[in-house]
């Protein structure tokens, strides 16, 4: 059993439902990442969704997009983000990490190279953007091979082939798009999203976390009610973004934001 | 490799890709409408109907065919083959462009989308689209980024007459590429009702297929025309790339023809060894952006690298996945011309000929002249003018010195 499917069977047993935060690897800087990711487990995360900068992040809003901005003035590179989870795995081997970016910096890694360093240095799972399983023939195999869980998106216009399809190629859980639109957009409609994941329950026993649309404990709260679990990114980053001078205080303020949802999805009484 | 018909159907093949290239890398929200764009582009494309609509406007919108025009002072001067001149630049809004905004705003009315997005670089693809949406009364967004507004403030202008809202792009290099990362973030969002006209032969799968296939009407009538004035097939076919839709438009109905050599002349900016260039088919390598995978300019983390050129249009790092296919099989050349040789290229055409071609073009230009020169007067090369120079007045005068 993978940490991810662990981390969500246990969860389930207990009634719970999953806090999955996502964070910018290398922003505001480098150095950071690591401790941000430690803030983010005593507050209350059960998954790290951690994001690899990219140049071009096309399924992002303004917020993550500067995000990324702000991790590569500094330069850091895949192999760079691979060794902030190694040092992560020194002090914490239970909270599973699932690496979030785009294809195309894994393919000038290499995808061989990738998926041997990310799976060496305890990443438990890999979401890429802008791979459709259609296109996954090459690099699939070689997550599955070494017990790396593949995390695929479901869109409001997914159609019921596809989710199946998708579901196949897919461990750990999927991933709901809550609304069209890219990162930190819109706004998200609980009725719709709740009868849209009940439906992918009907046809995947996979978990399903939602993400997008998740600004605070009480959204955090709806959407829990109704999914397996919640991703919330835009809010963590912009958190970041606005406390990036004082590292001190840049801790507390991602304490106070994810510590309420936490209580808010463990006061749930599903 | 010997190319025959019967290969060329297989590419690209049912899920888009020319050998290792295209494909269709994007996040799932849209996957559904290229699906959906895919099946109903393949419905009309043999649809009676929808031909005879899309061979009308080209002939009494845009003025199709466009001549092939033998540049005899030119040809004098460079001592070597003939070159002869295909006449894009005569089209209606000066470029090849419409040939493809025709073709996809029809595509868009048949499917019922009432609003159309687009991205442009040096804006001959934004003016096309507003153009074309002018026409048919659709409401038009052109994402530019805010480096070419400022350097293509003519064409902006142009955009706003024609009733089009332009979205000048702040993220990133603020460049072409960063307008294609907007368009489609735009078409994230609104993906039930609007129809994104990418203008070049990259993007996702069907997009370089069907931009390819509503370009090709300039190489099937240089084919013709070639025969008929010239004689004979041509020996050579030139053409710039940024994107590619220009080139691939020109080459794909000769793909076949053997005999016809075929060079793709990217933008080398100060010089490839500079680094300051938009040549990734010359000095990039293959990777994923915009939904394909082909050649690009990037670092060796994988991020896509700034690019460099004189002429807005050609400032993309990346190229159109069936040029990369080109590339390897070694069906076509891919070669660069600096920043300085194209600005050659355009003064001498305009000074020779007459004829003002858009910077772009004149990479194109540039290249054929050094390659003519080499040749037998008996031999014909053809350059594929795709665009006129008005819209760069301003940056040619900046050169020289002049405000106006």
């Amino acid at each position: 059993m993978s940490r991810i499917e662990g981390v969500l069977k246990s969860l389930k047993s207990q009634g719970r439902k999953a806090l999955i935060p996502y964070i910018t690897a290398g922003d505001p800087h480098p150095d950071q990442t690591v401790e941000l990711m430690h803030t983010l487990v005593k507050a209350g995360a059960d998954i790290i969704e951690l994001g690899v900068p990219f140049s071009d992040p096309m399924a992002d809003g303004p917020v993550i997009q500067q995000a990324c901005e702000r991790s590569l003035v500094h330069g850091t590179s895949l192999r760079q983000v691979i060794g902030m989870v190694k040092t992560f795995r020194e002090t914490d081997d239970q909270t599973p990490i699932v690496l979030m970016g785009y294809l195309n910096p894994m393919e000038a890694m290499g995808y061989e190279l990738f998926a041997n360093s990310a799976k060496e240095a305890g990443v438990d799972g890999i979401l890429t953007v802008d791979l459709p399983p259609e296109e996954a023939d090459e690099v699939a195999p070689l997550f599955t091979e070494r017990n790396l869980d593949a995390i695929f998106l479901l869109a409001p216009t997914t159609t019921d082939d596809r989710i199946r399809a998708i579901s196949e190629h897919s461990s750990g859980y999927v991933y709901y798009v809550s609304f069209k639109g890219v990162t930190g957009s819109g706004t998200i409609d609980i009725d719709e999203v709740a009868s849209k994941v009940a439906h992918i329950h009907e046809l995947t026993a996979l978990p399903v976390g939602v993400g997008f649309g998740i600004r605070d404990a009480e959204t955090a709260a709806a959407v829990g009610r109704v999914s397996d679990g919640v991703i919330v990114g835009s809010v963590l980053v912009d958190t970041i973004a606005r406390n990036q001078a004082d590292p001190v205080q840049l801790n507390k303020a991602l304490t106070d934001l994810l510590h309420p949802m936490r209580e808010a999805l463990d006061n749930l009484t599903v | 490799m010997k190319l025959t018909e019967e290969m060329l159907s297989g590419f690209p093949d049912a899920r888009g890709h020319f050998g290792a290239y295209g494909g269709r890398f994007v996040s799932e929200t849209l996957f559904d409408s290229l699906m959906t764009l895919e099946k109903e582009y393949k419905r009309l494309k043999n649809d009676p109907d929808f031909q005879a609509e899309f061979d009308k406007d080209l002939a009494h919108y845009v003025g199709r065919p466009s001549p092939l025009y033998f540049a005899e002072r030119l040809s004098r001067e460079t001592g070597g083959a003939q070159i002869w001149l295909k006449r894009e630049d005569l089209n209606h809004t000066g470029a090849h462009k419409v040939n493809n905004t025709i073709g996809q705003a029809l595509l868009a009315s048949f499917l019922g989308k009432k609003r159309v997005i687009a991205e442009t670089g040096a804006g001959q693809h934004g003016v096309a689209t507003a153009t074309v949406c002018a026409r048919l009364g659709l409401e038009c967004h052109v994402f530019m980024g805010a480096e070419d507004v400022q350097r293509q403030s003519l064409n902006v202008y142009r955009m706003k007459l024609l009733g089009a809202t332009v979205h000048s792009v702040q993220s990133g290099t603020k460049t072409l590429k960063d307008a294609m990362n907007d368009a489609m973030r735009d078409w994230v969002a609104n993906v039930d009702d609007t129809f994104y006209i990418i203008g070049t032969v990259a993007g996702p799968h069907p997009y370089p297929l069907l931009v390819r296939d509503f370009q090709s009407v300039i190489g099937r009538e240089t084919r013709e025309q070639c025969l008929a004035q010239a004689r004979k097939l041509p020996d050579a076919l030139v053409a710039c790339v940024g994107g590619g839709s220009n080139a691939i438009g020109m080459f794909y109905p000769f793909l076949t023809d053997e005999s016809v050599q075929m060079y793709g002349v990217e933008a080398g900016g100060l010089g490839i060894e500079t680094g300051k260039h938009a040549a990734p088919l010359s000095a990039g390598r293959p990777g994923v952006l915009h939904g394909n995978r082909t050649y690009l300019m990037e670092d060796e983390n994988g991020q896509i690298a700034g690019t460099h050129s004189v002429s807005a249009g050609l400032d993309y790092p990346g190229v159109g996945p069936e040029h990369s296919w080109l590339k390897d099989i070694g069906r076509a050349n891919y070669v660069s011309v600096t920043d300085d040789e194209a600005m050659e290229g355009f003064r001498k055409l305009t000074r020779v000929e007459g004829i003002m071609p858009a910077l772009e073009t004149a990479h194109a230009v540039a290249y054929a002249i050094k390659l003519a020169a080499t040749m037998e007067k008996d031999q014909v090369v053809v350059i594929n003018v795709s665009g006129r120079g008005d819209k760069d007045i301003q940056t040619v005068a900046k050169l020289d010195g002049i405000e106006m």
